[in-house]
């Protein structure tokens, strides 16, 4: 089957994030991967700032796209300014400024590490170490730290009178709400320390002292690993306390009344299980929705036609073999519009009815300035003749 | 790229964008590998245990060991890196009971937890595990083929470079020795093969085409196929654009008028699809395997449909059609 256009919208939308976020200063976009997060936190960012806010759009923007869109040459991990000329070309009127960042996790991790460093030595000790290059690239839990160390940062600096995060794509919103206290533990180096501390409940089990669990884990991992584990923590230990500080202040800004949190879906099956677990989880961990944006809604335009009235009106002026194929292209879009507005239906009610916006899927056109603020016009309630 | 090739090795991982159908189409990978007579696993790791839900198993009720069949020559598992830690020190420790108390001590746990990379490289072993000849977990039945439901692709790559790096990082004793071999193994293309996966949507196709450049430089890992998922099938041809604008400018009726904006919109979307699966096929130098874009929820029905598209070489979808039913 085709994938038809979005039509013309009406959209019922019952949300408006202009009104949502009026007097928040931070707004964390959360959701499944692939439903166009980024995209949705950049229009959110472009509309705040188009608002006279001054704002710093946080991206993790893994297809590099969104700096070409905002006419940067490259996005790196300090904020830069959007130019507002570019954003008056794509029809904008920014009365703030956007800023805008794209996550390097590594970079953030070693910035963090350097800041908290009692001297250089202690810095260049952990720096160089290979558990901790191993730890603060590629592995998993450290981008969502990362991103929310960052997101503290700026907050602390208080540079930016908004700030919008899009967040790493998890499938679990507890990576993203525990990283910081994961790595707290981590870094507390509790594990290591129980296993060398003689009163360590392992070694009162073993009853042989820890010489014997130590024996066993260094047979199995190799002398090297638990030395360089060792040597990591031994490191590290100057800076823990300036790590415990800062995971509690980010746990505490992720609960912050100032903060919202924006949970982004799209209206397919398997998206929208994976943000009623996604909300369930928050809800859990005691961060409340602030809002939801269900993207890429097949949004009316082709409800009120009717397939063969279409065809038939068509027939002389095209042919029948092209009326035909826009009577089936119609006939498909109502079967997505049905589909989407069952899925978006459920979503609202498995989430308690939070205020939720509908946005459409819109092609390629999000690459431009034009085609952001055209989703921006849909969160902000300012699309389909002010309606929602 | 042809099914049997790709099915021809032990290993397969599926990676992609998040949000690609990268489950989807481990599943249908598994399910033309049962209909060859192969016995298969398809192991969803990260947390991701979805296919019994697609095969219309009741989702929470496990097998032995976690490996569950679904239907004949067709099993799952959802990979538990705990579960596979306690399976290795088994292995691994003459005595039972020091195993036993190893991985129930609270200590290990947090070091196991704590030390980076770890899990990934568990959740890697145990999918080689299972795709050895001889298992080596007692009383197991080895398969022909395990089909990875990797994580989203920054992750995946991460997954499979865990070897290697504990390897390195080891040095010597039996972890950087087992992590050695798993990692031969993951290199040798007779043996492991990473299918990827994109939408036809420019970001999904990018971070394919980056994923390919990483497995390349990080690992010397080549794609040995490339599926493109949710492609619309071309309905409108070259000369229709013009002419749907012309029939639009010209006044209809309300609801006619949606219909050909609609229609619009649609040809604009195929024109956007098919530049996007052009550009992939030419990043990765070889034709990608089209499978059409599908309204329903997907069901077994679904799968069997899609396995057998597959087999065919793919959605034909690229003449425009007059679909009339």
């Amino acid at each position: 089957m085709s994938s038809p256009g979005t039509g013309g919208v009406e959209a019922d939308a019952t949300g408006d994030l202009g009104r949502l976020l009026e007097r928040r200063r931070i707004c964390i976009c959360v959701g499944p991967g692939g439903v166009g997060k980024t995209t949705t936190a950049a229009a959110i960012g472009l509309e705040l700032a188009a608002g006279g806010r001054k704002v710093a759009l946080i991206t993790i923007d893994p297809a590099r796209r969104l700096a070409g869109t905002l006419g940067l040459d490259e996005l790196d991990n300090e904020p830069r300014l959007v130019d507002r000329r570019r954003l008056a070309a794509g029809g904008v009127d920014c009365r703030g400024e956007l800023w805008a960042m794209m996550l390097d996790p590594k970079q953030t991790f070693d910035e963090l590490v350097a800041r908290l460093a009692p001297d250089a030595r202690a810095r260049e000790e952990v720096l160089g170490n290979r558990i901790y290059r191993e730890l603060s690239s590629a592995v998993a839990g450290s981008q969502e730290f990362t991103a929310i160390a960052k997101l503290y940062e700026l907050d602390r600096e208080g540079e930016y009178e908004a700030i919008v995060l899009d967040t790493p794509p998890s499938r679990n919103a507890l990576d993203f709400i525990q990283a910081p206290a994961n790595l707290t533990n981590f870094l507390e180096g509790r594990a290591l320390g129980a296993l060398l501390a003689p009163t360590s409940l392992a070694s009162r089990i073993v009853g042989r002292g820890t010489g014997a669990i130590f024996g066993i884990l260094r047979r199995l991992t190799g002398i090297d690993l638990l030395g360089e584990v060792g040597d990591f923590f031994g490191a590290l230990s100057g800076m823990l306390e300036g790590f415990g500080e800062r995971a509690a202040g980010v746990a505490g800004l992720l609960r912050d009344p100032g903060t919202a949190v924006v949970l982004v879906s799209s209206a397919e099956g398997r998206p929208i299980d994976e943000s009623i677990a996604f909300a369930r989880e928050l809800d859990r961990a005691g961060m409340r929705l602030t809002g939801v944006v269900v993207n890429r809604m097949h949004l009316d335009g082709g409800d009120a036609s009717d397939p063969e009235r279409v065809e038939a009106a068509l027939a002389e002026r095209l042919g029948g073999r092209l009326a035909g194929r826009v009577a089936a292209n119609l006939r498909d879009f109502q079967v997505l519009a049905e589909r989407d507005r069952a899925g978006a239906q459920r979503l609202g009610r498995e989430l308690g009815d939070p205020p939720i916006v509908y946005v459409p899927g819109l092609g390629g056109e999000v690459d431009e300035i034009a085609g952001l603020a055209r989703v921006g016009s849909y969160l902000f309630g300012a699309a389909a003749g002010g309606r929602g | 790229m042809t099914v049997d090739r790709l099915l021809s090795r032990r290993l397969l991982f599926v990676a992609g964008k998040g949000g690609v159908g990268r489950t989807t189409v481990a599943a249908v990978l598994g399910l033309s590998a049962a209909g060859r007579g192969l016995r298969t696993i398809v192991a969803g790791v990260g947390g991701r245990d979805e296919l019994p839900g697609l095969f219309g198993a009741d989702p929470k009720r496990s097998g032995g060991g976690g490996e569950r069949e679904l239907i004949p020559g067709l099993s799952s598992i959802a990979i538990d890196p705990q579960a596979a830690m306690e399976e290795y020190l088994r292995d691994q420790l003459p005595i039972g009971p020091v195993a036993d108390l190893l991985s129930s001590s609270r200590t290990f746990g947090y070091l196991a937890a704590a030390t980076p990379g770890l899990r990934e490289l568990l959740t890697v072993g145990k999918v080689w595990e299972l795709a050895q000849p001889a298992r080596r977990v007692p009383g197991g039945e080895p398969y022909d083929l395990v089909v990875v439901d990797g994580p989203a692709t920054g992750y995946g790559v991460g997954l499979l470079a865990a070897p290697r790096t504990f390897a390195n990082v080891a040095r010597r004793g039996p972890i950087s020795r087992h992590a050695a071999t798993i990692h031969a193994s993951l290199v040798d293309r007779r043996m492991t093969g990473v299918v990827g996966v994109s939408r036809p949507d420019e970001a999904a196709v990018n971070e394919l085409l980056e994923t390919g450049v990483r497995l390349r430089g990080d690992l010397g890992i080549e794609l040995c196929g490339v599926i493109v998922n949710g492609v619309g099938r071309r309905r409108f041809a070259g000369r229709d654009r013009s002419r749907l604008r012309a029939a639009l400018a010209d006044h209809p009726e309300p609801a006619v008028g949606r219909a050909l904006r609609l229609a619009v919109e649609s040809d604009e979307r195929e024109r956007i699809e098919r530049a996007e699966v052009g550009r992939l096929a030419e990043g990765v130098g070889e034709d990608p395997v089209v499978l059409p874009f599908v309204t329903e929820e997907i069901d077994l029905d679904a799968l069997i449909a899609l396995s057998e598209l597959l087999e065919a070489g793919g959605s034909t979808g690229h003449r425009a059609r007059g679909d009339r039913r």
